[in-house]
């Protein structure tokens, strides 16, 4: 803005203060609306870590408990299950499991702390859909004759392995998010907080 | 008596700009003579916003926005709709009107813009026009999105869940970004309140300020005509154009025509298939939303399908980036692109009636690619469906990238001095 003799500089720089002040004011009077619309303290509260009890859940079984309102996976694994994830590792795009989708503890071939339990978000990492369980292996399962066993979500076609790797060029891009979890005793495993102590 | 009336007319006239803005938009608005079918749906566009604006109001005097469990463990939300079927006097018709009336906005709508792409209408000097109609079409979609979630049945729920994870894909702000959006860790009570107050307040008046908008700079511009020539060239002494008629009473008695004639079937849907074979209401939402089970097939509803399968079509990663979040920048130019068409058309003539055969080659395919993806959208996607959206997404973009070339090099047809008729 320029300032020549025609003008009254003076006056020309109280307006652009008022103005700044006025703006900055309009700014930070929209800071508590804005915020009002973050999770508020009770969503946050409900997001607590959850308790389950797994000594009924039996080999090839699997059950769906809730967390932050998101399902959360919990199965046990067969020994053919466990088997079906070495097959399947040159088709999935994340086989080693390099992207942090899961804890340090469970960065591992079973993606799970114990071998056999496998807990994971059922959540695609695609738009949050809940893929369904899909145990049944080859045609029976309606997928196609080579299938291992694993979860297909509905929505997008996204398919996933029995440790919810993602199968290579699927809509979805990363393998499915396994939460912090540890067991409190060998049938009782608690979701939200991890084996290191760290809170989801 | 008539003198006092016309004392009191004055009284007004004096404080308020009443005779005056009779005479600007329609006493004295001149509108070329030629209007066709195509013109029908500007004005119905307004008449299902003012039917979907009064049903909303009735609709909100018994909706409840809860998502939490009532007695019999059903969300209050979904059980409000439910009364508002089976309990509230005629409640069912005033519920039917508006969600059939959502439809019908937007078979309007879609409509209106084909016409504006097809007599030119969003070229110079018609751009802010066809901007702030842009505008009001994405204020629309926003609008139908946040009513959608409103009855909490599956498909509200999960239809949500998607595109709130749109914008989780937007890397470094996403995942911060859709918790805001949600104001919780899922979809849940959080959200369906804030989108009851985006779809009852904040969206509906942003769209009535930009229909304003949109007439106040049709009429300061004039209506364009499907010759696609300015009837303002030719005026007669007095500084009207020769091939201009009052809008009132002349097309104000068309319109009514085609109000009654798209009333007619509106009621045929309205009182004998108002779920449309699930293509207005899903089948899906007949059941309460549940956090834990994703129906076995999602799609969006009708209107949304065409850019659904773009964001499904792009599978590939690039650079360091998902593809997730490709689709979404895919599904959003598909959108955005639509902007820059009264820059995008080199023709020396506006309308198709003048346009050469590239150009009308052109549109068919765009048309074909539309509703091919449309239609896709509405499946489950299979390899060979994903491929077949894949190609028809590259031509819907070829259509708008390749304009300023094609339309260049199109041989068209002088334009007539006068309307054709």
């Amino acid at each position: 803005m320029g300032c020549d003799d025609k003008v009254d500089c003076g006056r020309r720089r109280l307006v652009l203060a008022t103005a700044t002040v006025g703006g900055v004011t309009g700014i930070v009077a929209a800071v508590p609306f804005v915020a009002s619309m973050l999770p508020s303290e009770r969503a946050k509260s409900a997001g607590a870590p959850v308790e389950v009890d797994i000594s009924k859940l039996t080999p090839g079984q699997i059950i769906t408990v809730e967390w932050r309102g998101k399902p959360v996976w919990i199965v046990n694994r067969t020994k053919e299950m466990l088997d079906s994830l070495k097959k399947v590792a040159d088709k999935v795009s994340d086989p080693n499991s390099d992207k942090q989708m899961q804890p340090e503890y469970c960065k591992n071939e079973t993606r799970s702390i114990k071998p056999e339990i496998f807990v994971a978000v059922g959540i695609c990492t695609h738009l949050g859909c809940s893929p369904t369980d899909k145990f049944k292996t080859g045609a029976e399962s309606g997928i196609d004759a080579d299938w291992q066993g694993g979860f297909l979500c509905p929505c997008h076609g996204s398919t996933f392995d029995l440790a919810g790797r993602v199968y290579k060029n699927k809509p979805a891009p990363d393998n499915l998010e396994v939460p912090a979890h540890k067991y409190l005793s060998d049938s009782k495993i608690v979701i939200g907080i991890g084996q290191d102590g760290k809170a989801a | 008596m008539k003198a006092k009336l016309t004392a009191l007319l004055g009284w007004v006239d004096a404080r308020f700009p009443l005779t005056s803005s009779w005479k600007t938009h329609l006493a004295e608005y001149y509108t070329p003579k030629n209007f066709n079918f195509w013109y029908f749906f500007g004005s119905l566009a307004i008449f299902v916003l003012v039917l979907q604006v009064l049903t909303g109001i009735f609709l909100t005097m018994h909706y409840k926005p809860d998502a939490s469990l009532n007695a019999s463990g059903v969300p209050v939300a979904f059980a409000s709709v439910e009364y508002i079927m089976r309990d509230v006097s005629w409640g069912w018709l005033i519920r039917y009107m508006h969600s059939t009336g959502a439809s019908a906005f937007f078979l309007v709508i879609y409509l209106h813009m084909f016409r504006g792409l097809l007599y030119g209408s969003s070229r110079k000097p018609r751009e802010l026009i066809w901007l702030v109609g842009m505008f009001i079409y994405l204020a629309l979609m926003a609008e139908a999105f946040f009513g959608y979630l409103l009855p909490w049945g599956q498909m509200s729920f999960w239809g949500a869940q998607v595109i709130v994870n749109l914008f989780s894909t937007i890397p470094l702000i996403g995942p911060d970004l859709s918790l805001w959006l949600r104001g919780d860790f899922v979809v849940g009570d959080a959200t369906l309140n804030r989108f009851f107050a985006f779809h009852v307040i904040l969206v509906p008046l942003v769209l009535l300020g930009l229909v304003a908008v949109h007439v106040l700079a049709l009429h300061a511009v004039g209506s364009n005509n499907p010759d696609g020539i300015e009837i303002k060239k030719n005026k007669d002494a007095n500084g009207i154009p020769l091939d201009g008629i009052p809008f009132h009473p002349y097309y104000t008695v068309k319109d009514i025509v085609g109000v009654v004639v798209f009333l007619s079937a509106f009621s045929i849907i309205l009182f004998f298939m108002p779920e449309f074979g699930g293509y207005f209401l899903e089948s899906n939402n007949f059941y309460p939303a549940d956090p834990l089970v994703t129906p076995p097939h999602i799609a969006p509803v009708w209107y949304f399908t065409p850019f659904y399968s773009m964001l499904r079509a792009v599978t590939i990663n690039f650079f360091w980036i998902d593809a997730k979040f490709w689709g979404v920048v895919t599904m959003g130019a598909g959108t955005l692109i639509l902007l820059f068409l009264p820059w995008l058309d080199r023709s020396p003539v506006k309308s198709i009636r003048y346009k050469g055969p590239i150009f009308k080659t052109a549109v068919a395919i765009f048309v074909i690619c539309f509703l091919v993806l449309g239609y896709l959208g509405l499946l489950a996607p299979t390899p060979l469906r994903t491929l077949v959206s894949q190609i028809c997404t590259v031509l819907y973009f070829a259509f708008f990238l390749l304009m300023p070339i094609y339309s260049k090099l199109d041989k068209c047809k002088p334009e007539p001095e006068r309307l054709s008729g």
